[in-house]
Protein backbone atom coordinates (compact mmCIF):
# COMPACT_ATOMS: atom_id res chain seq x y z
CA UNK A 1 0.00 0.00 0.00
CA UNK A 2 1.45 3.58 -1.08
CA UNK A 3 0.66 6.15 1.51
CA UNK A 4 1.36 10.03 2.05
CA UNK A 5 4.79 8.69 3.12
CA UNK A 6 6.03 7.59 -0.01
CA UNK A 7 5.21 10.52 -1.94
CA UNK A 8 7.05 12.71 0.60
CA UNK A 9 10.14 10.65 0.15
CA UNK A 10 9.71 10.94 -3.59
CA UNK A 11 9.51 14.68 -2.86
CA UNK A 12 12.43 15.10 -0.68
CA UNK A 13 14.48 12.73 -3.17
CA UNK A 14 13.71 15.18 -5.89
CA UNK A 15 14.46 18.17 -3.39
CA UNK A 16 17.85 17.19 -2.50
CA UNK A 17 18.95 16.45 -5.76
CA UNK A 18 17.63 20.00 -7.42
CA UNK A 19 19.59 21.46 -4.20
CA UNK A 20 23.13 19.26 -5.68
CA UNK A 21 22.39 19.72 -8.89
CA UNK A 22 22.89 23.26 -8.81
CA UNK A 23 25.40 23.47 -5.98
CA UNK A 24 27.80 20.34 -7.54
CA UNK A 25 27.23 21.12 -11.07
CA UNK A 26 30.55 22.98 -12.53
CA UNK A 27 29.51 23.00 -15.87
CA UNK A 28 26.55 24.33 -17.67
CA UNK A 29 24.18 27.37 -16.54
CA UNK A 30 21.33 25.29 -18.22
CA UNK A 31 21.31 22.47 -15.93
CA UNK A 32 20.97 24.67 -13.23
CA UNK A 33 17.88 25.69 -14.85
CA UNK A 34 16.89 22.06 -15.00
CA UNK A 35 18.12 21.68 -11.51
CA UNK A 36 15.25 24.34 -10.66
CA UNK A 37 12.70 22.77 -12.16
CA UNK A 38 13.36 19.81 -10.41
CA UNK A 39 12.82 21.33 -7.22
CA UNK A 40 9.52 22.97 -8.31
CA UNK A 41 8.71 19.34 -9.22
CA UNK A 42 9.66 18.24 -5.70
CA UNK A 43 7.53 20.59 -3.74
CA UNK A 44 4.28 20.38 -6.40
CA UNK A 45 4.49 16.29 -5.66
CA UNK A 46 4.13 17.32 -2.12
CA UNK A 47 1.57 19.69 -2.23
CA UNK A 48 -0.89 17.30 -4.04
CA UNK A 49 0.20 14.31 -2.02
CA UNK A 50 -0.79 16.61 0.67
CA UNK A 51 -3.51 17.66 -0.55
CA UNK A 52 -5.13 14.06 -1.47
CA UNK A 53 -4.19 12.85 1.95
CA UNK A 54 -5.68 15.59 3.51
CA UNK A 55 -9.29 16.03 1.38
CA UNK A 56 -8.48 19.78 0.94
CA UNK A 57 -8.21 21.48 -2.05
CA UNK A 58 -5.97 24.54 -1.52
CA UNK A 59 -2.51 21.87 -1.43
CA UNK A 60 -4.04 21.57 -5.57
CA UNK A 61 -5.09 25.18 -6.29
CA UNK A 62 -1.60 25.83 -4.45
CA UNK A 63 0.08 23.64 -7.37
CA UNK A 64 -1.03 25.47 -10.43
CA UNK A 65 0.05 28.60 -9.13
CA UNK A 66 3.43 27.01 -9.00
CA UNK A 67 3.28 25.48 -12.30
CA UNK A 68 2.54 28.95 -13.69
CA UNK A 69 5.09 30.85 -11.91
CA UNK A 70 7.62 27.96 -12.91
CA UNK A 71 6.78 28.84 -16.77
CA UNK A 72 7.61 32.49 -15.79
CA UNK A 73 10.91 31.92 -14.31
CA UNK A 74 11.65 29.79 -17.07
CA UNK A 75 11.50 32.03 -19.38
CA UNK A 76 12.85 35.19 -17.57
CA UNK A 77 16.00 32.71 -16.57
CA UNK A 78 16.63 31.64 -20.03
CA UNK A 79 15.96 35.14 -21.29
CA UNK A 80 18.56 36.44 -19.05
CA UNK A 81 21.12 33.20 -20.39
CA UNK A 82 20.31 34.55 -23.67
CA UNK A 83 21.89 37.84 -23.14
CA UNK A 84 24.68 36.67 -21.22
CA UNK A 85 25.53 34.13 -23.82
CA UNK A 86 25.62 36.89 -26.23
CA UNK A 87 28.07 39.00 -24.15
CA UNK A 88 30.20 36.44 -22.80
CA UNK A 89 29.97 33.79 -25.54
CA UNK A 90 29.90 30.89 -22.80
CA UNK A 91 27.47 29.44 -20.27
CA UNK A 92 30.07 27.51 -18.43
CA UNK A 93 29.34 28.39 -14.61
CA UNK A 94 33.16 28.41 -13.51
CA UNK A 95 33.20 31.13 -16.23
CA UNK A 96 30.75 33.51 -14.20
CA UNK A 97 33.41 35.16 -12.30
CA UNK A 98 33.41 39.14 -13.57
CA UNK A 99 32.39 40.06 -9.89
CA UNK A 100 33.72 38.73 -6.86
CA UNK A 101 36.13 40.64 -4.13
CA UNK B 1 -17.51 38.45 2.13
CA UNK B 2 -17.92 41.75 0.69
CA UNK B 3 -16.36 42.24 -2.42
CA UNK B 4 -16.92 45.85 -2.80
CA UNK B 5 -14.65 45.59 0.58
CA UNK B 6 -12.20 43.45 -1.08
CA UNK B 7 -11.47 45.52 -3.66
CA UNK B 8 -11.46 48.77 -1.68
CA UNK B 9 -8.50 47.31 0.75
CA UNK B 10 -6.57 45.77 -2.44
CA UNK B 11 -7.30 49.39 -3.99
CA UNK B 12 -3.47 50.62 -3.77
CA UNK B 13 -2.06 46.71 -5.78
CA UNK B 14 -5.05 47.12 -8.16
CA UNK B 15 -4.69 50.44 -9.53
CA UNK B 16 -1.04 50.03 -10.08
CA UNK B 17 -1.23 46.62 -12.14
CA UNK B 18 -3.86 48.23 -13.93
CA UNK B 19 -1.40 51.48 -14.78
CA UNK B 20 1.74 48.89 -15.10
CA UNK B 21 -0.38 47.39 -17.69
CA UNK B 22 -1.54 49.78 -19.58
CA UNK B 23 2.03 51.49 -19.92
CA UNK B 24 3.17 48.52 -20.69
CA UNK B 25 1.14 48.62 -24.04
CA UNK B 26 2.01 52.61 -24.35
CA UNK B 27 5.81 51.21 -24.44
CA UNK B 28 5.22 48.44 -26.73
CA UNK B 29 3.84 51.05 -29.34
CA UNK B 30 6.01 54.04 -28.15
CA UNK B 31 9.27 52.59 -27.91
CA UNK B 32 12.00 54.91 -26.18
CA UNK B 33 10.47 57.65 -27.27
CA UNK B 34 7.77 57.50 -24.71
CA UNK B 35 10.41 56.24 -21.49
CA UNK B 36 10.15 59.91 -20.14
CA UNK B 37 6.72 59.92 -20.64
CA UNK B 38 6.28 56.54 -18.88
CA UNK B 39 8.14 57.42 -16.60
CA UNK B 40 6.05 60.35 -15.07
CA UNK B 41 3.23 58.56 -15.18
CA UNK B 42 4.47 55.71 -12.82
CA UNK B 43 6.13 57.58 -10.71
CA UNK B 44 2.32 59.62 -11.19
CA UNK B 45 1.04 56.33 -10.20
CA UNK B 46 3.18 55.46 -7.34
CA UNK B 47 1.94 58.73 -5.33
CA UNK B 48 -1.79 57.86 -6.06
CA UNK B 49 -0.83 54.72 -4.83
CA UNK B 50 0.71 56.31 -1.19
CA UNK B 51 -2.14 58.43 -0.85
CA UNK B 52 -4.44 56.05 -1.40
CA UNK B 53 -2.90 53.91 0.99
CA UNK B 54 -2.15 56.54 3.79
CA UNK B 55 -6.15 57.62 3.39
CA UNK B 56 -7.37 54.05 3.91
CA UNK B 57 -4.61 54.15 6.96
CA UNK B 58 -5.91 57.32 8.03
CA UNK B 59 -9.74 56.15 8.48
CA UNK B 60 -8.08 52.61 9.56
CA UNK B 61 -9.71 53.19 13.00
CA UNK B 62 -13.28 53.14 11.12
CA UNK B 63 -11.97 50.05 9.29
CA UNK B 64 -14.13 47.42 10.97
CA UNK B 65 -12.51 44.68 8.77
CA UNK B 66 -9.01 44.62 7.40
CA UNK B 67 -9.45 41.01 5.77
CA UNK B 68 -9.82 40.69 2.51
CA UNK B 69 -11.02 37.84 -0.37
CA UNK B 70 -11.75 35.37 2.17
CA UNK B 71 -8.55 35.89 4.27
CA UNK B 72 -6.17 35.68 1.68
CA UNK B 73 -5.44 39.32 1.92
CA UNK B 74 -5.13 42.05 4.76
CA UNK B 75 -4.40 45.64 5.27
CA UNK B 76 -3.89 46.15 8.90
CA UNK B 77 -1.68 49.55 10.43
CA UNK B 78 1.44 47.05 9.67
CA UNK B 79 0.85 46.41 5.92
CA UNK B 80 0.25 49.92 5.49
CA UNK B 81 3.02 50.67 7.43
CA UNK B 82 5.51 48.28 4.99
CA UNK B 83 3.60 49.63 1.63
CA UNK B 84 4.17 53.12 2.63
CA UNK B 85 7.27 53.07 2.90
CA UNK B 86 7.81 50.51 0.30
CA UNK B 87 6.29 52.68 -2.06
CA UNK B 88 7.97 55.99 -1.34
CA UNK B 89 11.39 54.38 -1.52
CA UNK B 90 10.57 52.88 -4.77
CA UNK B 91 9.60 56.50 -6.25
CA UNK B 92 12.72 57.80 -5.08
CA UNK B 93 14.60 54.96 -6.75
CA UNK B 94 12.28 55.83 -9.80
CA UNK B 95 12.82 59.59 -10.06
CA UNK B 96 16.88 59.48 -9.62
CA UNK B 97 16.84 56.46 -12.59
CA UNK B 98 16.24 57.81 -16.17
CA UNK B 99 19.79 60.33 -16.00
CA UNK B 100 21.64 57.17 -15.47
CA UNK B 101 20.54 54.82 -17.98
CA UNK B 102 19.89 58.24 -21.20
CA UNK B 103 23.45 58.29 -20.85
CA UNK B 104 24.22 55.10 -21.74
CA UNK B 105 21.61 55.99 -24.12
CA UNK B 106 19.71 52.44 -23.07
CA UNK B 107 16.54 54.11 -21.09
CA UNK B 108 13.49 52.45 -21.93
CA UNK B 109 9.92 52.42 -20.38
CA UNK B 110 10.31 49.01 -19.65
CA UNK B 111 12.33 50.04 -16.76
CA UNK B 112 9.44 51.99 -15.12
CA UNK B 113 6.97 49.31 -16.08
CA UNK B 114 9.14 46.49 -14.19
CA UNK B 115 9.30 49.01 -11.08
CA UNK B 116 5.27 48.91 -10.76
CA UNK B 117 5.22 45.31 -10.94
CA UNK B 118 7.80 44.90 -8.50
CA UNK B 119 5.50 47.18 -6.34
CA UNK B 120 2.58 45.30 -7.05
CA UNK B 121 3.75 42.56 -5.70
CA UNK B 122 5.91 44.13 -2.85
CA UNK B 123 2.76 44.97 -1.85
CA UNK B 124 0.85 41.88 -2.03
CA UNK B 125 3.91 40.34 0.30
CA UNK B 126 3.31 42.21 3.49
CA UNK B 127 -0.41 42.26 2.87
CA UNK B 128 -0.54 37.87 2.66
CA UNK B 129 -2.05 36.45 5.10
CA UNK B 130 -2.09 33.43 3.16
CA UNK B 131 0.97 30.90 2.04
CA UNK B 132 -0.27 31.51 -2.00
CA UNK B 133 -1.06 35.30 -1.66
CA UNK B 134 2.78 35.63 -0.91
CA UNK B 135 4.42 33.19 -2.70
CA UNK B 136 2.55 34.96 -5.80
CA UNK B 137 3.79 38.34 -4.62
CA UNK B 138 6.86 37.38 -4.23
CA UNK B 139 7.60 35.87 -7.16
CA UNK B 140 6.24 38.94 -9.10
CA UNK B 141 8.78 41.31 -7.05
CA UNK B 142 11.29 38.42 -7.51
CA UNK B 143 10.95 37.92 -11.59
CA UNK B 144 10.95 41.68 -11.97
CA UNK B 145 14.02 42.11 -9.87
CA UNK B 146 16.19 39.81 -12.01
CA UNK B 147 15.07 41.66 -15.14
CA UNK B 148 16.20 44.90 -13.41
CA UNK B 149 19.63 43.37 -12.32
CA UNK B 150 20.01 42.89 -16.00
CA UNK B 151 19.18 46.13 -17.21
CA UNK B 152 22.10 47.54 -18.60
CA UNK B 153 21.78 44.37 -21.32
CA UNK B 154 25.23 44.80 -23.25
CA UNK B 155 27.47 46.18 -20.17
CA UNK B 156 28.48 41.89 -18.92
CA UNK B 157 28.32 42.62 -15.08
CA UNK B 158 25.00 43.68 -15.19
CA UNK B 159 24.10 40.41 -17.02
CA UNK B 160 26.03 38.39 -14.64
CA UNK B 161 24.73 39.64 -11.74
CA UNK B 162 21.12 39.30 -13.25
CA UNK B 163 22.30 35.54 -13.80
CA UNK B 164 23.72 35.26 -9.75
CA UNK B 165 20.49 36.86 -8.66
CA UNK B 166 18.64 34.38 -10.95
CA UNK B 167 20.11 31.45 -10.06
CA UNK B 168 20.13 32.36 -6.17
CA UNK B 169 16.61 33.56 -6.24
CA UNK B 170 15.04 31.34 -7.86
CA UNK B 171 16.68 28.66 -5.67
CA UNK B 172 15.72 30.52 -2.56
CA UNK B 173 12.09 30.47 -4.00
CA UNK B 174 11.92 26.68 -4.44
CA UNK B 175 13.20 26.11 -0.34
CA UNK B 176 10.99 28.82 0.99
CA UNK B 177 8.19 26.93 -1.21
CA UNK B 178 9.28 23.35 -0.27
CA UNK B 179 9.30 24.99 3.21
CA UNK B 180 5.54 26.36 3.10
CA UNK B 181 4.30 22.54 1.29
CA UNK B 182 5.56 20.93 4.52
CA UNK B 183 3.84 23.85 6.44
CA UNK B 184 0.91 22.94 4.53
CA UNK B 185 1.19 19.46 4.65
CA UNK B 186 1.74 18.85 8.62
CA UNK B 187 -0.72 21.86 9.60
CA UNK B 188 -3.45 21.36 6.98
CA UNK B 189 -3.61 25.17 6.44
CA UNK B 190 -2.12 28.05 3.79
CA UNK B 191 -3.79 30.69 5.97
CA UNK B 192 -1.12 31.99 8.52
CA UNK B 193 -4.35 32.10 10.99
CA UNK B 194 -4.82 28.17 10.61
CA UNK B 195 -1.10 27.58 11.08
CA UNK B 196 -1.22 29.45 13.95
CA UNK B 197 -4.05 27.54 15.25
CA UNK B 198 -2.49 24.51 14.20
CA UNK B 199 1.32 24.93 15.44
CA UNK B 200 0.67 24.83 19.44
CA UNK B 201 2.43 22.77 22.20
CA UNK B 202 5.35 20.61 20.71
CA UNK B 203 6.62 21.32 16.85
CA UNK B 204 6.49 17.60 15.15
CA UNK B 205 9.51 16.99 13.14
CA UNK B 206 8.15 17.69 9.93
CA UNK B 207 6.44 20.90 11.13
CA UNK B 208 10.11 21.89 12.48
CA UNK B 209 11.65 21.09 8.68
CA UNK B 210 8.78 23.55 7.21
CA UNK B 211 9.68 26.17 9.57
CA UNK B 212 13.34 26.05 9.12
CA UNK B 213 12.77 25.73 5.26
CA UNK B 214 10.43 29.00 5.10
CA UNK B 215 12.80 30.84 7.55
CA UNK B 216 15.72 29.83 5.02
CA UNK B 217 13.83 31.26 1.88
CA UNK B 218 13.16 34.26 3.58
CA UNK B 219 16.25 34.65 5.50
CA UNK B 220 17.99 34.24 1.60
CA UNK B 221 15.26 37.46 0.61
CA UNK B 222 16.24 40.12 3.25
CA UNK B 223 20.18 38.65 2.88
CA UNK B 224 20.51 37.38 6.32
CA UNK B 225 23.74 35.85 6.66
CA UNK B 226 24.09 32.41 6.35
CA UNK B 227 22.09 33.25 2.79
CA UNK B 228 23.90 36.44 1.97
CA UNK B 229 26.87 35.75 -0.43
CA UNK B 230 24.61 36.92 -3.50
CA UNK B 231 24.47 40.37 -2.16
CA UNK B 232 28.00 41.97 -3.03
CA UNK B 233 28.26 40.48 -6.26
CA UNK B 234 24.37 41.45 -7.22
CA UNK B 235 24.93 44.88 -5.61
CA UNK B 236 28.12 45.65 -7.21
CA UNK B 237 27.12 44.78 -10.62
CA UNK B 238 23.76 45.90 -11.05
CA UNK B 239 23.73 49.36 -12.64
CA UNK B 240 23.55 51.67 -9.47
CA UNK B 241 19.96 52.87 -10.09
CA UNK B 242 18.83 49.24 -9.69
CA UNK B 243 20.97 48.65 -6.50
CA UNK B 244 19.95 51.75 -4.94
CA UNK B 245 16.03 49.84 -5.67
CA UNK B 246 17.49 46.12 -3.97
CA UNK B 247 18.42 47.57 -0.83
CA UNK B 248 15.67 49.42 -0.36
CA UNK B 249 12.09 48.38 -0.92
CA UNK B 250 12.24 44.60 -1.66
CA UNK B 251 14.70 44.74 1.61
CA UNK B 252 11.62 46.26 3.47
CA UNK B 253 8.82 43.73 1.85
CA UNK B 254 10.76 41.01 3.21
CA UNK B 255 11.55 42.02 6.36
CA UNK B 256 8.09 42.53 6.75
CA UNK B 257 6.98 39.27 5.29
CA UNK B 258 9.76 37.53 7.99
CA UNK B 259 8.26 39.52 10.83
CA UNK B 260 4.01 38.40 9.92
CA UNK B 261 5.35 35.06 9.13
CA UNK B 262 7.30 34.62 12.48
CA UNK B 263 5.45 36.93 14.90
CA UNK B 264 1.70 36.12 13.58
CA UNK B 265 1.65 32.15 11.94
CA UNK B 266 4.73 30.65 13.70
CA UNK B 267 3.48 33.11 16.97
CA UNK B 268 3.15 30.21 19.33
CA UNK B 269 6.30 28.69 18.09
CA UNK B 270 8.55 31.86 19.39
CA UNK B 271 11.14 29.17 21.20
CA UNK B 272 11.41 27.50 18.22
CA UNK B 273 12.21 29.99 15.75
CA UNK B 274 13.87 32.75 17.85
CA UNK B 275 17.20 30.49 18.41
CA UNK B 276 17.56 31.26 14.60
CA UNK B 277 16.67 34.50 14.46
CA UNK B 278 19.42 35.23 16.95
CA UNK B 279 22.17 33.63 15.14
CA UNK B 280 21.16 34.98 11.71
CA UNK B 281 20.91 38.08 13.76
CA UNK B 282 24.17 37.77 15.11
CA UNK B 283 26.05 36.66 12.30
CA UNK B 284 24.74 39.13 9.71
CA UNK B 285 26.27 41.45 12.12
CA UNK B 286 29.54 40.19 12.22
CA UNK B 287 29.79 39.61 9.01
CA UNK B 288 28.62 42.85 7.37
CA UNK B 289 30.80 44.70 9.62
CA UNK B 290 34.26 42.06 9.37
CA UNK B 291 33.82 41.40 5.43
CA UNK B 292 33.31 44.98 4.28
CA UNK B 293 36.91 45.86 5.89
CA UNK B 294 39.12 44.62 3.24
CA UNK B 295 37.16 46.10 0.15
CA UNK B 296 38.08 48.51 -2.40
CA UNK B 297 34.87 48.85 -4.22
CA UNK B 298 32.26 51.68 -2.72
CA UNK B 299 28.99 49.45 -3.93
CA UNK B 300 30.37 46.39 -2.31
CA UNK B 301 31.38 48.26 0.81
CA UNK B 302 27.33 49.56 1.08
CA UNK B 303 26.29 45.79 0.10
CA UNK B 304 28.03 44.58 3.27
CA UNK B 305 26.27 47.65 5.30
CA UNK B 306 23.41 46.30 4.39
CA UNK B 307 24.00 42.64 5.26
CA UNK B 308 24.65 44.43 8.45
CA UNK B 309 21.80 46.21 9.00
CA UNK B 310 19.77 43.36 8.89
CA UNK B 311 21.32 41.89 11.56
CA UNK B 312 20.17 44.70 13.45
CA UNK B 313 16.76 44.30 12.03
CA UNK B 314 16.73 40.85 12.86
CA UNK B 315 17.64 41.65 16.71
CA UNK B 316 14.24 43.27 16.74
CA UNK B 317 12.38 40.53 15.48
CA UNK B 318 14.33 38.25 17.81
CA UNK B 319 12.71 39.66 20.25
CA UNK B 320 9.36 38.09 19.69
CA UNK B 321 7.27 41.15 21.23
CA UNK B 322 5.53 44.08 20.15
CA UNK B 323 8.05 46.54 21.35
CA UNK B 324 11.21 44.93 19.41
CA UNK B 325 8.97 44.36 16.08
CA UNK B 326 7.78 48.38 16.92
CA UNK B 327 11.62 49.23 16.83
CA UNK B 328 12.19 47.14 14.05
CA UNK B 329 9.62 49.36 11.72
CA UNK B 330 11.72 52.37 13.29
CA UNK B 331 14.81 50.86 12.73
CA UNK B 332 13.32 49.82 8.87
CA UNK B 333 12.53 53.33 8.02
CA UNK B 334 15.86 55.74 9.05
CA UNK B 335 17.41 52.02 7.22
CA UNK B 336 15.60 52.92 4.35
CA UNK B 337 16.42 56.79 3.76
CA UNK B 338 20.24 55.77 5.14
CA UNK B 339 20.47 53.14 2.54
CA UNK B 340 18.74 55.07 -0.28
CA UNK B 341 21.10 58.26 0.42
CA UNK B 342 24.22 56.90 0.73
CA UNK B 343 23.10 54.82 -2.72
CA UNK B 344 22.01 58.24 -4.23
CA UNK B 345 24.91 59.63 -3.53
CA UNK B 346 27.12 57.27 -4.70
CA UNK B 347 25.00 57.63 -8.41
CA UNK B 348 26.16 60.85 -8.54
CA UNK B 349 29.53 60.03 -8.27
CA UNK B 350 30.17 60.24 -12.08
CA UNK B 351 32.82 61.71 -14.44
CA UNK B 352 32.15 63.61 -17.18
CA UNK B 353 31.96 60.75 -19.35
CA UNK B 354 29.58 59.00 -17.58
CA UNK B 355 32.13 56.69 -15.85
CA UNK B 356 31.00 56.15 -12.17
CA UNK B 357 34.06 56.95 -9.21
CA UNK B 358 33.78 53.23 -8.08
CA UNK B 359 36.58 52.48 -5.65
CA UNK B 360 38.10 54.73 -2.79
CA UNK B 361 41.42 55.75 -4.33
CA UNK B 362 38.52 57.54 -6.87
CA UNK B 363 36.60 59.48 -3.80
CA UNK B 364 40.09 61.17 -2.68
CA UNK B 365 40.03 64.36 -1.62
CA UNK B 366 36.26 64.99 -2.76
CA UNK B 367 35.76 67.33 0.19
CA UNK B 368 38.09 69.78 -2.01
CA UNK B 369 35.80 69.23 -5.61
CA UNK B 370 32.46 68.78 -4.29
CA UNK B 371 32.25 69.61 -0.56
CA UNK B 372 28.35 69.75 -0.35
CA UNK B 373 28.20 66.00 -1.89
CA UNK B 374 31.24 65.20 0.98
CA UNK B 375 29.10 66.47 3.70
CA UNK B 376 26.39 64.56 2.56
CA UNK B 377 28.03 61.60 2.18
CA UNK B 378 29.90 62.33 6.10
CA UNK B 379 26.52 62.36 7.51
CA UNK B 380 25.17 59.49 5.92
CA UNK B 381 27.86 57.63 6.74
CA UNK B 382 28.10 59.25 10.32
CA UNK B 383 24.60 58.17 10.34
CA UNK B 384 24.87 54.18 9.04
CA UNK B 385 27.79 53.89 11.91
CA UNK B 386 25.13 55.42 14.63
CA UNK B 387 26.65 57.95 15.95
CA UNK B 388 24.47 60.52 17.87
CA UNK B 389 23.59 62.98 17.28
CA UNK B 390 22.75 61.34 13.69
CA UNK B 391 19.57 59.43 13.32
CA UNK B 392 20.81 56.49 12.41
CA UNK B 393 21.96 56.65 16.39
CA UNK B 394 17.99 56.22 17.20
CA UNK B 395 17.31 53.23 15.29
CA UNK B 396 20.43 51.31 17.30
CA UNK B 397 19.39 52.86 20.74
CA UNK B 398 15.25 51.27 20.10
CA UNK B 399 16.72 48.21 18.35
CA UNK B 400 19.01 47.57 21.78
CA UNK B 401 16.52 48.18 24.09
CA UNK B 402 13.71 46.33 22.50
CA UNK B 403 16.55 43.22 23.12
CA UNK B 404 17.72 44.16 26.64
CA UNK B 405 14.00 44.29 27.48
CA UNK B 406 13.50 41.21 26.39
CA UNK B 407 16.49 39.68 28.12
CA UNK B 408 18.98 38.96 25.09
CA UNK B 409 21.57 41.33 26.69
CA UNK B 410 24.23 39.10 25.06
CA UNK B 411 22.86 39.96 21.60
CA UNK B 412 22.48 43.40 22.36
CA UNK B 413 26.21 43.75 23.77
CA UNK B 414 27.65 41.85 20.97
CA UNK B 415 25.36 44.14 18.73
CA UNK B 416 27.12 47.20 19.85
CA UNK B 417 30.71 45.60 19.56
CA UNK B 418 30.01 44.72 16.01
CA UNK B 419 28.81 48.13 15.77
CA UNK B 420 32.20 49.53 16.88
CA UNK B 421 33.85 47.54 13.99
CA UNK B 422 31.74 48.60 11.18
CA UNK B 423 32.31 52.14 12.01
CA UNK B 424 35.53 51.70 10.93
CA UNK B 425 34.56 51.33 7.25
CA UNK B 426 32.23 54.19 7.40
CA UNK B 427 34.67 56.34 8.73
CA UNK B 428 37.15 55.33 6.39
CA UNK B 429 34.56 57.19 3.63
CA UNK B 430 35.33 60.62 5.04
CA UNK B 431 38.91 59.93 5.56
CA UNK B 432 39.82 59.19 2.16
CA UNK B 433 37.10 62.25 1.33
CA UNK B 434 38.60 64.98 3.69
CA UNK B 435 42.42 63.88 4.45
CA UNK B 436 43.64 61.72 1.31
CA UNK B 437 45.12 63.67 -1.50
CA UNK B 438 44.01 62.61 -5.00
CA UNK B 439 46.44 60.66 -6.28
CA UNK B 440 48.14 60.70 -9.66
CA UNK B 441 45.73 60.50 -12.93
CA UNK B 442 42.78 60.34 -10.41
CA UNK B 443 43.25 63.86 -10.08
CA UNK B 444 42.05 64.81 -13.13
CA UNK B 445 38.49 63.10 -12.89
CA UNK B 446 36.05 65.64 -12.66
CA UNK B 447 33.05 64.79 -10.95
CA UNK B 448 30.52 65.70 -13.27
CA UNK B 449 27.48 68.03 -12.25
CA UNK B 450 24.28 66.02 -10.92
CA UNK B 451 20.83 66.10 -11.59
CA UNK B 452 18.47 68.06 -9.82
CA UNK B 453 16.47 64.97 -9.18
CA UNK B 454 19.64 63.42 -7.50
CA UNK B 455 19.99 66.48 -5.22
CA UNK B 456 16.55 66.64 -4.07
CA UNK B 457 16.90 62.95 -3.12
CA UNK B 458 20.09 63.34 -1.16
CA UNK B 459 18.94 66.77 0.07
CA UNK B 460 15.83 64.66 1.59
CA UNK B 461 17.51 61.52 2.78
CA UNK B 462 20.28 63.42 4.57
CA UNK B 463 17.63 65.80 6.38
CA UNK B 464 15.77 63.11 7.76
CA UNK B 465 18.94 61.87 9.06
CA UNK B 466 20.24 64.49 10.37
CA UNK B 467 19.74 65.49 13.87
CA UNK B 468 16.50 67.30 12.68
CA UNK B 469 15.00 63.95 12.09
CA UNK B 470 14.48 63.57 16.12
CA UNK B 471 11.76 65.85 15.80
CA UNK B 472 9.96 62.97 14.06
CA UNK B 473 10.87 60.54 16.65
CA UNK B 474 7.28 60.55 18.81
CA UNK B 475 5.43 60.89 15.60
CA UNK B 476 7.38 57.69 14.07
CA UNK B 477 7.33 55.23 17.67
CA UNK B 478 3.63 55.98 17.79
CA UNK B 479 3.06 55.00 14.23
CA UNK B 480 5.45 51.80 14.60
CA UNK B 481 3.80 50.87 17.69
CA UNK B 482 0.14 50.95 16.26
CA UNK B 483 1.63 49.15 13.36
CA UNK B 484 3.69 46.37 15.79
CA UNK B 485 0.71 46.11 17.91
CA UNK B 486 -1.83 45.51 14.41
CA UNK B 487 0.90 42.59 13.71
CA UNK B 488 0.38 41.08 17.45
CA UNK B 489 -3.82 40.98 16.19
CA UNK B 490 -5.68 38.04 15.64
CA UNK B 491 -8.61 38.74 13.16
Amino acid sequence: MIGVEHYIIVGTILFVLGVLGIFLNRKNVIVILMAIELILLAVNINLVAFSAFLNDLAGQIFAMFVLTVAAAEAAIGLAILVIYFRGRGTIAVDDVDRLKG
Amino acid sequence: MDFGLSFYLAGAEIGLAAAALLLLLVTAWGGQRAARLVTIISVAALVGATAFTAAVMNNGAGLAQTEAFFGLYRLDTFAGFAKLLIYVSTIACLIVTPRYFERRGIYRGEYAVLMLFNAVGMGMMVSAVDLMTLYIGLELSSLSSYVLASFARNDMRSAEAGLKYFVLGALASGILLYGMSLVYGFTGNTSYAGIRAALTGELGTGALFGVVFVLAGLAFKVSAVPFHMWTPDVYEGAPTPVTTFFASAPKIAAVAVLARMTLYAFGEQLFGWQQIVVFAALASIVVGALGAIGQESLKRVLAYSSINNVGFLLIGLATGTPAGASAMLTYLVIYAAMTIGSFVALLMLTDDDGVPLSTFADIAGLAGTKPALAWCILLLMFSLAGIPPLFGFWAKFVVFQAAVQADLVALAAIGIAASVIGAFYYIKFVKVMFFDAPAGAEATRHVARSPAAHWAVLVIATLFISPLGFLLTPWLGAWSNQAAVSLFTLA
